[in-house]
């Protein structure tokens, strides 16, 4: 068992980690601080969880969202599908396992992932409407936020959801308010099998190698850790029982990365765009400095005049 | 009934003999549509550019903020795109291509050093102005289909995150594109002048007519209600 973080102190306390640790902010440059931050991580154990959705109710106990009754239209999932309101999402998958014949439960807690390289922040046109921390933690800053939903196109998680209410961008904070003094996430806090647990980022791979030596002895050969490198690793991975079939988890990418077209846009189209703009505006200013006006003459004007007067008189 | 010469003249143009000679270009309502259609564009293109490059944002202030320009900038787009399409109706004949544009573009060299005396007589536009207008049409469709599917307000359901991705593409090159060839527009207003007041007032002289359009001009003495009609149409 990993031990838990433990309950805080009562008395108040100053922020770990704030605008001074920021090593990505959305539509602007940064320098970093010159010492990053420990990295962070949440540590998501597919195998030992047993859908209970502790930790969906402790998300929304912390963050004070209340997301809206639907209706049960015969699936596990409630709500359907991330929300505003509803930052992290228990996903069911009924999979028969060719090998064994059995048929597999598979429960994923969905939601940020909170990417190294994060999608949604280089897709951003507000500044500082997205922000990373140094210690890895990816966070929407709502004051700063324009709902345009372009983050929405960067994520290759399919995470950020656009509230109707605000028209900003919602998605899990990795609970950075909680984290900034010394807590764990909600949610880690609430499961109740430790399927979730938090820590530093060495913490986790290193937890997370014994659980997948424990699930290997079991029989799962293909068990592993979820940390993709496309984009540049995750500071939430999961513990997979099939690592070599993440699709299998209700659509969980495999070798998930920035899309190209996304690259394109946000990379050789802005550059190229505002080039072609420039050189239309110059070309313009420079015809006009060397050939100056094209004036009618007064030539042309009796031209008109000796046409006119005499098909009209 | 269609000869060649109903391609060359639009409906309302004429001319007033007298000294100088006036020629009427554009109806009242072909103006004010006209300046409905370029005050969205500007708008369009300075709120999407907001959003389009970092440095640019900054412009957001213009509109009251970046969540004004979300909100804004598609309903601009809406109006652009009726308010062009009032221009399409009404000059989509005018724009056909004929035989002499493709000369007057083989000798673009004499057109941007102003011998206009070397191109052939032209119509009520020149092959540049054609090809304003052409691009102008293709890349608003292109526009307003790419705006909806990123409109994600009223219509993030109708497509996939894939598809907007595509979308997003798609809209600002096709912007980028629109907005340089509105550049090339007013450009060339400026440049060759007396151009401008036939947008601002509805006339241009006889004398810009003479020089630039002079077919058009002719087509226009001919069917002016004065004359012999006969003798011009056997021309
Ligand atoms: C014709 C209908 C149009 C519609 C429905 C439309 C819609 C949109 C939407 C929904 C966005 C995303 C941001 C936002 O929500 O504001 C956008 C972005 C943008 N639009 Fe439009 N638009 C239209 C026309 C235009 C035109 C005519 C121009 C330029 C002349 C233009 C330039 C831009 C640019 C530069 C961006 C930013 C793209 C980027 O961030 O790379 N749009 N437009
Ligand atoms: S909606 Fe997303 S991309 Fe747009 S400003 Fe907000 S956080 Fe940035
Ligand atoms: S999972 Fe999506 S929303 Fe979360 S950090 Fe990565 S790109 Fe951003």
């Amino acid at each position: 068992m990993f031990p838990p973080v433990p309950n805080p102190t009562t008395g108040p306390q100053s922020p770990k980690f704030g605008e001074k640790d920021l090593i990505r902010r959305s539509a602007s440059t940064v320098t970093p601080p010159a010492e990053r931050q420990t990295e962070v991580a949440k540590l998501i154990d597919v195998s030992k969880c047993i859908g209970c959705k502790a930790c969906q109710s402790a998300c929304i106990e912390w963050n004070d969202t209340h997301p809206e009754l639907e209706t049960n239209t015969g699936v596990y999932e409630n709500p359907h599908d991330l929300t505003p309101d509803m930052f992290t999402l228990m996903r069911f998958t009924e999979w028969e396992n060719p090998e064994t014949n059995n048929l597999e439960w598979l429960i994923r807690k969905d939601g940020c992932m909170h990417c190294e390289d994060p999608g949604c922040l280089k897709a951003c046109p507000a500044p500082g409407a997205i922000v990373q921390y140094s210690n890895g933690i990816v966070d929407f800053v709502h004051e700063n936020c324009i709902g345009c939903g372009y983050c929405i196109k960067g994520c290759p998680f399919n995470i950020p959801r656009i509230s109707k209410v605000d028209h900003t961008a919602y998605k899990c904070t990795l609970c950075s308010d909680r984290i900034a003094v010394g807590q764990g996430p909600a949610c880690a806090k609430a499961c109740p099998t430790q399927a979730i647990v938090y820590g530093t980022k060495e913490e986790m791979k290193k937890h997370a190698e014994g659980r997948i030596a424990d699930l290997k002895s079991r029989g799962f050969e293909n068990a592993g850790l979820y940390d993709p490198p496309g984009v540049g690793g995750t500071h939430v991975m999961y513990v997979l029982h099939h690592a070599d079939k993440p699709e299998i988890y209700a659509g969980l990418p495999n070798n998930p990365k920035i899309s190209p077209i996304v690259e394109a846009w946000k990379g050789a189209t802005k550059y190229a765009g505002l080039a072609v703009i420039g050189v239309a505006a110059v070309s313009g200013f420079l015809h006009y400095l060397v050939n100056g006006p094209n004036r009618v003459s007064e030539e042309d004007e009796e031209a008109a005049e000796r046409f006119t007067g005499d098909r009209s008189s | 009934m269609s000869t060649d010469k109903d391609y060359h003249v639009g409906k309302g143009d004429s001319v007033h003999p007298g000294k100088p000679v006036t020629v009427d270009r554009y109806t009242g309502g072909a103006r004010i549509n006209h300046w409905i259609t370029a005050t969205s564009l500007v708008l369009l293109a300075l709120s999407g550019l907001s959003l389009f490059h970092p440095r640019l944002f900054i412009l957001s202030a213009l509109f009251g903020g970046g969540q004004s320009v979300r909100a804004i900038h598609p309903w601009v787009g809406v109006i652009l795109f009726f308010s062009f399409l009032g221009l399409f109706l009404r000059f989509w004949k005018l724009n056909l291509w004929k035989r002499e544009d493709g000369t007057w573009l083989a000798r673009v060299r004499d057109v941007l050093t102003a011998h206009d005396e070397r191109l052939p007589e032209i119509g009520k536009y020149n092959a540049g102005q054609k090809l304003v207008f052409w691009s102008m049409s293709v890349l608003i469709v292109v526009l307003i289909t790419s705006g909806v599917v990123i409109w994600d307000q009223y219509f993030a359901a109708y497509t996939t995150i894939e598809q907007k991705r595509w979308a997003l593409l798609v809209h600002s090159i096709a912007a980028i594109l629109a907005i340089s060839v509105w550049i090339v527009h007013v450009y060339a207003a400026i440049w060759v002048r007396g151009t401008i007041r036939a947008m601002t007032r509805g006339y241009v002289t006889g004398g810009w007519a003479w020089r630039y359009h002079r077919k058009w001009l002719r087509e226009l003495v001919a069917k002016s209600p004065t004359k012999d009609t006969k003798r011009t149409a056997a021309e």
